[in-house]
């Protein structure tokens, strides 16, 4: 023991020693990398509980929640349910989103019965403490404290909601305590509600608690076959985990990035460590050949890689929570990505979680330095004391076949479905072709620079003979730049693909001159056949188009599916609907056509021809799918139905969203004052021109990536930390050739320029390397990754000029970094350093 | 007017690397005349190396004159420095330095790439020199693939490969055995002669020493005859 000891401080802390600034970036980069997984962590974790806890406030003690389309359903159905023996409390419950005036997100409603949902939401209701009552006073409406704060009202003051085209008052009659409810929450009487929003015997909701012993899976398999069309089931972990769902595939994503700067970070320690114990070969070697074993060399660059590790990642888990914090006060839950946009998040701290990222950056750290760590111990000793025996071991690293079979296995994995919704199999793809890339990038290195052709210039064919007699430990040190660049251009690629197929969709979606609805949240807003009519006459417009958007359940335990009903024949046959497939063919007698979006094809299995039933107004309707179109604005799915036939159909005539084209010569301005004008608060309208929306759609698009370009940029700078370590350490091993070659007549500029040159010959095959590898990458992240997340495709596209700009600057920077490195190492000390022995 | 019949002159030539202490050499006064091949002995520490990097142009005097075929070496730039070592002086070091990812033609050819001589003429004199070496059949091989002697060889086949007026040696037998070293030190001095250079053999051992034409030994900061110290 006392003699591993002895190994373990030569060899670690007498490199300590040695190259103390470059120990200390290292663990910076395996630092930068733990603390982006822990934010990451952190700030989903948070999102999440945030949600969990709201929640279950919602849920209260309901065994089995029965919900309908937002629209609701008759509350005879309540009735039925309060009658049945197996249910010991039954509350009824309409659930709508308001459309506060001004510059306010949509408010959620719970409208109740406070008398029967104290004994199911107890929490909840508490809160009202002795204002119960007022509750029942007519327009009146209890908020939350986090509502009553983004709205700046107190108890008593009023708040104006969008109701129809015009606009409802309600009462604060009571602000209920923080510990109540979390997030922002309307609460209100449900026979208020009913009669201030037109809901009259409509309900969306029903909590029911069961009797004791009664079966709840049973209960629910029987009330399943009873219930009208359109009207599910499910359980309280299925209402706590809703909101965990919709964000699921984000968060996946997020942490998908998060492990790959992780991973980068890892890459970067195993080519330090490798090339580091290269470098120190011979003295290894040495402690061989004076009586340490296998197992104490082994152990001892093993505990130098656990010691880096264990620094970084201390380093990174304190740094992970702290920039949680202060991405969550600057950015929100959903780091701009505009998915819990409701949600005002606390971080708090979980020491669980933090050891379990101290431990995952220890481990990939530790296994980055246990491969060479294995490879220098089991070297010969009387080889390893030899000159030049470093390249003989880096060449081992060789052989293709590993690289090939890790490459087919990655390519099978892509073909594989997604698992409970996630592209378990696709980012397996990802990570072993990555493995498999850089497996091959020694051979495929060697290969490349075996082709570079020769040249009478002395100091570059010296560069050259170098490049091609030390390709194996080329390869080592690109790897960390390698593995970032290839990954930054993957998510590059995939990042534009879908930006210009967003673009290119939000064109086709946006065909008017001029779009609107009545608020952002339609449940209460929307503009009555009259309203469309006064529209419809305005000057300066030539034709309008209106749309009634919906949601409603078409399986239990999914999201609900917006249903658009829409124009699809005459004029303006397929005007802003995206198609993929499908034509107008006419539906089979008895049944209606219907086009959905790729989420309902991807998540219900509906494809052209199939029939399905869609309950609308308390029936089932028959409709065939008549085609499959693109659409990036509802990842749960939409099926677009003909309005007419909508009309006919449920009698509903209201429109919550519109388009006009104008008359020739007429302004759009002066159109959005028109219509602006007919209705009171016309200013709280939504008008927007078709530029001005893609625009800030746009917009919205890019802070949702923000983090992601963040994250890769970090990738690429950890990478390039990498390759300059790589191009110092092989400038200070090269002394003794520098200063030879000077003595035989190579100026000064020249072995720094030949530095250069090999700085840049292997910055391009490294960029070269990487960019096939981050393309390949970028098919697996489109075609696999991103469909099987958000079920919804887009069309492959490369962004020549940022990857050409960005190659151009790597390659510069290994450049300029090799002949900075090269400076430094050719001065008075490389003219001694031939008289040193090799 | 005629060249002077010397190649290295030096005169006065003090060499002091802290301000505050003696100097490392003192006075030195040298001149190695054409076609001279000379041996510097001295202990380890004595300023040997110093005075050969002297010589080379890589380092500059404090006093003195350091003249080579009639230029002063301490007037040169490095560039200008760079470029009198590339055609006029040859090396062979203690631990060879041959570049391991050439071959042993490619490190011979090494100093006619650098002065961008002809390709057919450069593989000529490869060939030619690799032969005069012992090394015909080695010109594909590389340096892990070769004995020290052999390598040491290559070493100085690169060093007289472009025809320098001046070759400096810096123990180049200090890693070989006695027999290979006997070897290596008959073939640089025979290559010396045959190609009408001076040669400036920097040594600490007598054996090699004597193979040289003139014995000078470093003592006390100054060169003397081999002999003249007590």
């Amino acid at each position: 023991m006392r003699s591993t000891l002895a190994v373990v401080r030569t060899v670690a802390l007498g490199r300590l020693r040695e190259q103390p600034l470059r120990l200390v970036v290292t663990v910076l980069a395996v630092a930068l990398g733990v603390a982006l997984a822990t934010a990451v962590y952190a700030i989903n974790s948070g999102a999440l509980s945030e949600f969990g806890l709201a929640a279950r406030k919602l849920v209260g003690e309901a065994d089995v929640v029965v919900r309908g389309a937002r629209t609701g359903f008759d509350e005879d159905l309540f009735v039925r349910l309060l009658g049945d023996a197996s249910v010991e409390e039954a509350s009824p419950a309409l659930e709508i989103e308001l459309a506060p005036l001004g510059d306010h997100p949509p408010l959620a409603v719970l409208a109740v019965d406070p008398f029967r949902a104290a004994a199911v939401q107890r929490e909840l209701v508490a809160g009202l403490g002795g204002e119960l009552m007022a509750l029942f006073r007519p327009a009146s409406i209890a908020l939350s404290a986090a509502a009553a704060t983004e709205l700046g009202v107190a108890r008593g003051d009023e708040i104006q909601v969008r109701s129809g085209s015009g606009v409802q008052r309600l009462e604060v009659v009571q602000v209920l305590p923080a510990a109540a409810y979390p997030q922002r929450l309307g609460l209100m009487d449900i026979a208020t509600a009913q009669w201030a929003f037109d809901r009259v015997g409509r309900i969306n909701r029903i909590d029911l608690r069961l009797a004791g012993g009664v079966d709840v899976a049973r209960f629910r398999t029987a009330l399943e076959a009873r219930l009208p069309p359109g009207v599910t089931t499910s359980g309280p972990a299925a209402e706590r985990d809703r909101a965990a769902n919709v964000t699921r595939a984000y968060r996946v994503n997020l942490n998908m990035l998060a492990m790959v700067a992780l991973l980068t970070g890892a890459f970067l320690v195993f080519s330090t460590q490798a090339l580091s114990v290269l470098r120190r070969r011979s003295s290894l070697a040495l402690l061989r050949a004076l009586g340490a074993t296998r197992r104490q060399v082994e152990a001892a660059l093993l505990a130098e890689g656990i010691l880096l590790g264990a620094a970084g990642s201390a380093v990174g888990v304190l740094v992970g929570q702290a920039v949680a914090w202060l991405a969550l006060a600057r950015l929100g839950g959903d780091l701009g990505g505009g998915y819990l946009h409701a949600v005002a998040v606390v971080p708090r701290p979980e020491p669980t979680a933090l050891l379990g990222f101290f431990l995952l950056g220890l481990v990939v750290t530790a296994a980055g330095a246990w491969v060479p760590a294995r490879e220098a111990a089991r070297a010969a000793p009387a080889r390893a004391l030899k000159a030049g025996d470093a390249e003989h071991a880096a060449r081992r690293l060789r052989p293709a076949w590993p690289g090939l079979s890790l490459a087919a296995l990655g390519a099978a994995c892509a073909l594989l479905p997604p698992v409970g919704g996630l592209p378990v199999f696709g980012y397996a793809s990802v990570a072993l072709l990555l493995f498999a890339g850089m497996l091959l990038v020694p051979a495929t290195a060697a290969w490349l620079l075996g082709h570079v052709p020769g040249t009478r210039r002395a100091v570059v064919s010296v560069a050259l003979a170098q490049l091609k007699g030390s390709a194996g430990q080329s390869a080592v040190s690109l790897a960390a730049i390698i593995v970032s660049f290839s990954l930054m251009v993957a998510m590059a690629i995939m990042v534009y693909s879908f930006r210009e197929s967003f673009e290119r969709w939000l064109g086709e979606v946006l065909p008017a001159d001029l779009h609107m609805r009545v608020a952002q949240a339609a449940d209460t807003a929307f503009w009555s056949a009259a309203d469309q009519a006064d529209i419809a006459a305005l000057d300066g417009v030539r034709r309008v188009e209106f749309a009634r958007q919906l949601s409603v359940y078409l399986e239990a335990g999914r999201e609900p599916v917006q249903v658009i009903a829409r124009r699809v024949s005459g004029e303006s046959d397929f005007d802003g609907l995206p198609l993929v497939r499908g034509d107008l063919a006419a539906a089979p007698p008895g049944t209606a056509r219907a086009w959905i979006s790729e989420p309902v094809h991807d998540l219900y299995g509906l494809d052209v021809g199939h029939r399905f039933t869609l309950p609308l107004a308390g029936k089932a309707e028959m409709l065939t799918v008549a085609g499959i179109w693109r659409d990036y604005g509802r990842p749960g799915g939409a099926i677009v139905v003909d309005r007419d036939w909508y009309v006919a159909t449920t009698g509903d005539g209201t429109a919550s969203q519109g388009a006009i084209w104008l008359q020739p010569g007429a302004r759009a301005s002066d159109v959005e004052h028109a219509v602006r004008a007919e209705f009171p608060r016309g200013d709280a309208l939504q008008v927007y021109t078709g530029g001005a929306l893609k625009e800030m759609s746009l917009g919205y698009f890019d802070r949702a990536f923000a983090v992601t370009y963040l994250l890769e940029a970090v990738a690429v700078l950890i990478g390039l930390v990498g390759v300059s370590f790589a191009f110092g350490s092989q400038a200070l091993a090269r002394r003794a050739e520098f200063g030879m070659l000077r003595h035989v007549g190579m100026l000064r500029r020249q072995v720094v320029g030949m530095l250069a040159g090999e700085g840049v010959v292997l910055g391009l095959v490294g960029v070269l390397y990487g960019l096939v590898l981050g393309f390949l990458l970028s098919l697996v992240l489109v075609y696999v990754v991103n469909r099987q997340s958000f079920n919804w495709s887009i069309d492959l596209a490369v962004p020549w000029l940022q990857l050409g700009a960005l190659s151009v600057v790597l390659v510069a920077s290994a450049g300029v970094t090799a002949a900075l490195s090269g400076r430094a190492a050719t001065g008075t000390n490389a003219l001694r350093a031939v008289r040193e022995d090799w | 007017m005629s060249s002077p019949d010397w190649v290295l002159k030096i005169s006065g030539l003090v060499k002091r690397f802290q301000p505050d202490r003696p100097p490392v050499l003192d006075g030195i006064e040298f001149e190695l005349r054409r076609g001279e091949y000379v041996a510097i002995m001295g202990e380890s520490g004595v300023g040997k190396s110093t005075l050969l990097n002297l010589m080379a142009g890589l380092d500059r005097p404090d006093e003195g004159i350091l003249s080579f075929d009639g230029q002063d070496l301490a007037r040169l730039s490095d560039d200008a420095a760079t470029r009198l070592r590339r055609h006029e002086m040859g090396f062979v070091f203690q631990a060879f330095h041959v570049l391991p990812y050439l071959t042993a033609a490619d490190n011979v050819g090494l100093p006619l790439d650098l002065a961008g001589a002809p390709r057919p003429e450069r593989d000529a004199r490869v060939a030619a020199m690799l032969e005069a070496v012992g090394l015909a059949g080695h010109a594909g091989r590389f340096a892990r693939e070769l004995s020290g002697g052999e390598v040491q060889r290559v070493a100085i086949a690169r060093a007289l490969v472009h025809r320098p007026r001046l070759l400096l040696a810096d123990e180049p037998t200090g890693n070989l055995d006695p027999r290979t070293a006997g070897q290596v030190l008959a073939l640089l001095r025979a290559q010396v002669h045959a190609q009408g250079a001076s040669g400036v053999l920097i040594t600490h051992s007598r054996a090699a020493a004597e193979t040289a034409d003139r014995i000078l030994v470093l003592d006390g900061r100054r060169l003397v005859p081999a002999g003249a110290t007590a």
